[in-house]
């Protein structure tokens, strides 16, 4: 039987490997030259691999941009809005699995409609409330407008619908308000369902490249999204520099994503499915 | 809103003791639903509802130099039918999506044959395609510029080895945008492979051990079984490839844009999409009130294919 598997699977994995190539491909090519001189990354033919391994690139990132400055804001980005999102929608949804009251629905119904209304259609009067309140190139421009989710409100929902009601009903025999009823009981039975929207709350904010564009022009408010794009090798044409300096700021999130993948996967599935 | 709590008492004849409470834990329940939702709420309202109705009204708005903006009715949506530019980059942004589209074929097969029963190392095949979805764009971008490089890029050499002429690919108008939306398709597939993935573990086993019986191969239970049942997940897939295709604006603006006009990539005109367009006029020529009207035609044109797919979806998809 064994055998007979193996056989069979051979031809999948010729087309499978073919795919992970072109797929991998790119980010090994970025590494690659990200350790090149830079006389050897423009060089025709170009050297697969590097013949010296120059990873002063590494360091040049530094200078070209505040990178740890950026890292900085990019850290602080994410950790404010993840944290945000995961209080604020975990409450909302929260109240809208199991708390009855007038005009539930039609308020979800509210909620729902931001997820179906493209971006651009707020981005022009949230420049302008940031304008207002003096945060343009600012900390809190990057966190605030992405503390309040929808969606995420929408994914925990789902998520407590499908918990038993046991427990809380037992609770509330025993007089526990729904605040205890929320801190105690629901969100601890909720942690996967947390921790999904965590993740992907984390993934998008670190990638978020749009508004921190619109909102931080200075380089040393900006994140690392919009710090690599404005050098976009324009101006700036050392190749293996630009490698280091992207490779450098996707890491975390690779690295995330790879201690985390079957959460990660499993997430994205559950979105599919219940979104 | 409170005579809905009231009516219950209203017949005091049925009251029995325990009423009373249970119509204040009502009352009660009533309060904690709006504490609950009004943090995450109040902010919707400010950053993202209410928004939505500024920006409809400045589409109605033109807006001076110096700040400040005049009421002129409909006159940005009358200069939008008859503008060269949004015409282009309406054409441009359907073929981008269109492009993209084409890779919903491509993660279905992926899924279905990372899903092949016992093959090994399905979890390692899963993470690298899913590795360009977390790849920071910004990163994306730069590799692929450097990848697409007319003189010294990568895939030119390759091509040339096989003895085909390379162009230069994001530079010239002819191929710019076919050469994002490989990189579109690039990063989407890993995406909505796992979507397709956990559709087909929804298929249950012994249609394809009855299947097996009548000795049908795998191509025909691909396309008798797998097919058909996982239709509504393709559809789910589809629409959500569209409004994120049609929404296109990082790697456009990261492979065809640039930072200076001086060295704008003569590209960029013929190949923007709506939403480069909408950033360029919003946040760069500061012509708010058009840029607005802009939004609201992407926000029509979603609405429009939208309601499209979901009547087209009867023809093709299969709901157990």
């Amino acid at each position: 039987m064994p055998e007979r598997v193996a056989r069979r699977t051979w031809p999948v994995h010729v087309v499978l490997v073919v795919g992970a190539l072109i797929m991998v491909a790119p980010l090994l090519w970025e590494f690659l030259t990200s350790v090149k001189s830079f006389g050897e990354s423009v060089r025709v033919p170009p050297t697969i691999l590097p013949e010296t391994w120059d990873w002063s690139n590494y360091t040049k990132v530094f200078d070209s941009i505040p990178f740890g400055q950026q890292l900085l804001n990019t850290v602080l980005m994410t950790a404010g809005r993840t944290a945000g999102q995961l209080l604020l929608c975990s409450m909302a949804a929260y109240a809208f699995a199991r708390l009855a009251f007038p005009g539930r629905d039609l308020i979800f119904m509210l909620f729902l409609s931001v997820l179906m209304v493209p971006s651009q259609l707020f981005l022009i009067p949230q420049y302008q409330i940031m304008q207002e309140l003096g945060w343009l190139n600012s900390l809190q421009a990057l966190i605030v407008p992405g503390v309040f989710s929808a969606f995420g409100t929408f994914l925990l929902r789902q998520f407590f619908l499908s918990l038993p009601k046991d427990l809380e009903e037992a609770a509330g025999l025993d007089g526990a308000n729904p605040l205890r009823i929320y801190w105690h009981i629901m969100l601890p039975l909720a942690r996967p369902g947390l921790v999904a929207l965590g993740i992907l709350t984390v993934l998008w904010s670190w990638n978020d490249l749009m508004w921190p564009l619109v909102v931080n022009n200075d380089p040393e408010q900006m994140t690392l999204s919009a710090g690599l794009a404005t050098l976009k090798g324009e101006h700036f044409t050392d190749y293996p520099v630009l490698m280091a300096g992207s490779l450098l700021a996707t890491l975390p999130v690779i690295v995330v994503f790879i201690a985390m993948q079957r959460r990660v996967l499993e997430g994205i599935a559950f979105t599919g499915t219940k979104g | 809103m409170t005579t809905l709590e009231e009516v219950p008492v209203a017949a005091p004849q049925r009251a029995v003791a325990g009423r009373p409470v249970r119509r204040r834990l009502r009352r009660r329940e009533w309060l904690w639903g709006l504490a609950f939702i009004a943090p995450n709420g109040l902010g919707l309202l400010a950053f993202y509802i209410w928004p939505v109705f500024q920006t409809l009204y400045y589409s109605f708005t033109e807006w001076g130099a110096f700040g400040g903006h005049t009421w002129v009715g409909a006159e940005n949506y009358v200069k939008l039918l008859s503008d060269p530019e949004v015409v282009k980059a309406l054409k441009n942004t359907l073929l981008y999506a269109g492009l993209v589209l084409l890779g919903v074929p491509v993660s279905l097969v992926l899924a279905a044959l990372i899903n092949t029963p016992g093959l090994r190392g399905a979890a390692v095949y899963r993470v690298l395609y899913f590795l360009p979805v977390v790849t920071m764009p910004a990163a994306v971008g730069m590799v692929w510029r450097w990848l697409y490089n007319g003189d010294i890029g990568l895939i030119n050499h390759v091509l040339s080895l096989a003895g085909v002429e390379g162009h230069h690919w994001v530079a010239d108008p002819r191929f710019a945008l076919y050469a994002t939306a490989v990189v579109g398709i690039w990063m989407t597939v890993g995406y909505n492979m796992v979507i397709f993935a956990a559709g087909l573990k929804g298929i249950p086993k012994d249609l394809y051990e009855a299947a097996e019986l009548d000795g049908a191969g795998p191509i025909r239970q691909f396309f008798g079984i797998t097919l058909p049942m996982l239709s509504p997940t393709a559809f789910f897939v589809t629409v959500l490839t569209s409004i994120g295709a049609l929404q296109v604006f990082d790697v456009i603006y990261l492979m065809l844009g640039s930072n200076s006009a001086a060295l704008r990539n003569p590209a960029i005109d013929e190949n923007q999409t709506i939403v480069f367009l909408f950033f360029e006029r919003a946040f760069v020529d500061n012509d708010k009130g058009y840029a607005a009207a802009i939004a609201f035609v992407l926000l029509l044109v979603i609405l429009l294919l939208t309601i499209v797919q979901f009547r087209a979806q009867k023809r093709w998809v299969h709901y157990a």
